[in-house]
């Protein structure tokens, strides 16, 4: 296995499928000979040509909605939205059209739209944003968001070759920050948490960067923790939660994301909803506040949720 | 502003002239007899018909071959679904919110589409289905394929910017697309005056696409206008845009009695009816035009009673195929109606 960068798993499970199925493309802003804004598309025009490979339009509705008519005629699209922030753009072809058309009609839409998301850079207000929850709340999408190189991999193969529209989320931050090794070939990660840390006093559960979060706080607290990654919140893997929980008994939810309606307020219902008579003190949660991402550091680290509030807000629930 | 006039003269065959007419009166008829079933309470929500405008569909589908991707007639293009083979008893099931094979009753009024008839069926937001009719013909390009997508959009749906996505796309790509804008003067109750300061045939100019304006209510006008649209897009010459100009002769719906039209447009208009006026002509090259109508009706008794037999869906299918399981279903191919066809089977017409 080799090691790789987050980002360079995932240009290694887009360059597989591009090699491995002549009907997967890509396409989006930027990402021929420039590579995409990030580089995750480097060398594919080199390799694949530009019919594969397509820089677009600036045009976030026109890229999604003509990877919809490609899909339907048979074809794998895969969308490069350059920012996740911009993918607001594209909103109506993914929610109304993409989302809807398989209940409505019968008609399956294989597409792939990623989203590189999240702060912690300095990116400012259109270029940090956590949008997933906007697609969990829509009928008919998946919505994946892999922490680790290995799953980034996987994850992005599982989605291209899911017959349905996956929104799936890259965090920015964890592009060249995080390594790991990565399998080679062809797999699928399933769309399931994993136990990212065992423990046995408290669960945090978490996905995307927050994995990294959580963990870091974790080796900082002299308790069990237990880390649960997501992976996948449409498909939410509601039985790992509840079985970690079950375990633990006590539940801390953190999201990247504005707090309100976010994938943790799903996660913090379902464990109220079914796993209270586990529960020994309350759900607790950690989310961004309702503001837009600041571009000063020190205004941007105040809304985030970083090591230390996930520390703290362990330990006040460990003391319950 | 001067309409084009495009002669279908040699292309349509008297057979192509006896379909045409009937299913212009098909769609005349099932939407006749669709209004009544809601008047009497067998049709859920609203109804809503094209009276007025049903050549633009016929015609337009007639000059496709089976193969073309039709991409999302609209609530005025019964006829499209009907040309292109929809079942008749399953349209009556779905506007009655039946269980039924094209939409399982998760549908309703003419948001009808077969996929396996190579139909996408529409969306309410009537430009988003042109960014994907131009998706449909960049995967044909990008697997050099002979086909070609065609899509509808009203005059209000220009206003939006996926048309102006669309439109960019398609000419930036040179895709083998045909864009039939149906201006029918109207969007819900706002006239193209209050919609647009340029006309969308001088708009799409500006996008590098050929354009042109065709009486809509003249159905051989639109069939030879595709046709040539068609034969421009399989030889790589790119998109075009017809503009059908025709008149919405309902409300937006039956809840709407169009009080805001004011009545002299109407009784132009009425004058151009696209089914008396064609009747005439296919009378003329020989059809017995009462022999259709009798047959027509028949068909739809049929239909009509085969659908109240039909049960309404099972409550328990409602959170069922929101998802795809396995496989995708391949979008299908329709017949190839018109008469040249036959005869040129593979090759793109030459001009």
């Amino acid at each position: 296995m080799a090691t790789l960068t987050y980002l360079e798993a995932i240009s290694d499970g887009l360059r597989e499928m591009l090699r491995d199925d002549e009907r997967v493309f890509v396409m989006g802003e930027d990402v021929g000979a420039f590579g995409g804004a990030f580089k995750v598309t480097a060398g594919m025009v080199e390799e694949f040509g530009p019919e594969r490979v397509r820089d677009t339009p600036i045009a976030e509705s026109g890229i999604v909605g003509t990877a919809v008519g490609a899909a339907v005629a048979g074809l794998r699209p895969v969308c490069e939205m350059q920012f996740a922030d911009f993918v607001a753009c594209g909103f109506d072809q993914i929610v109304n059209v993409a989302g809807k058309m398989h209940y409505r009609l019968g008609l399956a839409v294989p597409i792939v739209v990623r989203l590189p998301s999240g702060g912690g850079f300095g990116g400012g207000p259109f270029h940090s944003q956590n949008p997933e929850s906007w697609f969990m709340q829509a009928p008919g999408l998946k919505v994946v968001a892999p922490a680790t190189p290995e799953d980034a991999k996987g994850a992005l193969i599982a989605a291209i070759q899911d017959p349905n529209p996956v929104i799936y989320l890259e965090h920015k931050n964890l592009y060249r920050r995080i390594k790991g090794e990565v399998p080679e070939g062809i797999y699928e990660t399933p769309w399931k948490a994993r136990v990212a840390r065992e423990g046995s006093d408290l669960t945090v559960v978490a996905y995307g960067q927050m994995v990294h979060t959580a963990l870091a706080a974790a080796e900082q607290i002299d308790a069990s923790i237990e880390v649960v990654d997501l992976r996948s919140l449409v498909p939410l893997d509601e039985e790992a939660i509840l079985a970690s929980v079950a375990k633990t008994s006590k539940a801390l939810v953190l999201d990247e994301a504005n707090q309100t309606c976010a994938a943790g307020a799903q996660v913090a219902a379902l464990i109220a909803d079914r796993g209270f008579e586990d529960l020994d003190g309350p759900v607790r949660r950690l989310a961004t506040p309702d503001v837009p991402i600041p571009f000063s550091p020190p205004l941007e680290a105040a809304v985030l949720p970083g090591v230390e509030q996930v520390k703290e807000a362990c330990l006040e629930l460990l003391d319950y | 502003m001067a309409t084009t006039t495009v002669l279908a003269d040699g292309l349509l065959s008297g057979e192509d002239r006896a379909g045409l007419l009937r299913y212009l009166l098909m769609m005349r008829l099932v939407e006749e007899r669709g209004n009544n079933l809601y008047k009497q309470g067998k049709i859920p929500g609203s109804f809503y018909d094209g009276r007025g405008q049903e050549a633009i569909g016929v015609g337009a589908t007639w000059a496709l071959a089976g193969a073309d991707a039709l991409c999302s007639p609209l609530i005025r293009d019964l006829g499209a679904h009907l040309v292109r083979g929809t079942d008749l008893a399953d349209v009556f099931r779905h506007y009655m919110g039946r269980e039924n094979g094209l939409s399982h009753g998760r549908e309703g009024n003419v948001h009808i589409g077969d996929r396996n008839l190579g139909v996408v069926g529409m969306v309410s937001m009537l430009p988003d289905m042109m960014v994907v009719a131009v998706g449909l013909a960049m995967a044909f390009k990008m697997r050099a394929e002979e086909r070609c997508a065609l899509t509808f959009f009203g005059d209000g749906a220009t206003s939006r910017g996926d048309w102006h996505e669309a439109m960019n796309w398609a000419a930036l790509d040179n895709l083998p697309v045909i864009f039939i804008l149906e201006n029918n003067n109207l969007a819900y109750s706002t006239p193209t005056s209050r919609q647009f300061a340029v006309n969308p045939v001088a708009r799409a100019a500006g996008y590098g696409i050929e354009a042109l304006t065709v009486d809509g209510n003249d159905v051989e006008a639109v069939f030879a206008a595709v046709h040539g649209a068609r034969q421009r897009a399989l030889a790589g010459e790119g998109p075009t845009l017809i503009e059908a100009q025709t008149m919405r002769m309902h409300g937006h719906g039956a809840h709407d009695d169009a009080s805001y039209v004011p009545k002299d447009l109407l009784e132009h208009w009425a004058g151009r009816d696209p089914i008396d006026r064609y009747a005439k002509v296919a009378a003329e090259a020989g059809v017995d035009v009462e022999a259709v109508r009798a047959e027509v009706l028949a068909e739809i008794d049929g239909a009509v009673e085969l659908a109240l037999q039909a049960p309404m869906p099972d409550p328990a299918t409602a959170t069922t195929g929101v998802f795809c399981e396995g496989e995708p279903e391949p979008l299908g191919q329709g017949p190839s109606r018109w008469s040249g066809f036959a005869s040129r089977p593979a090759e793109p017409v030459s001009a």
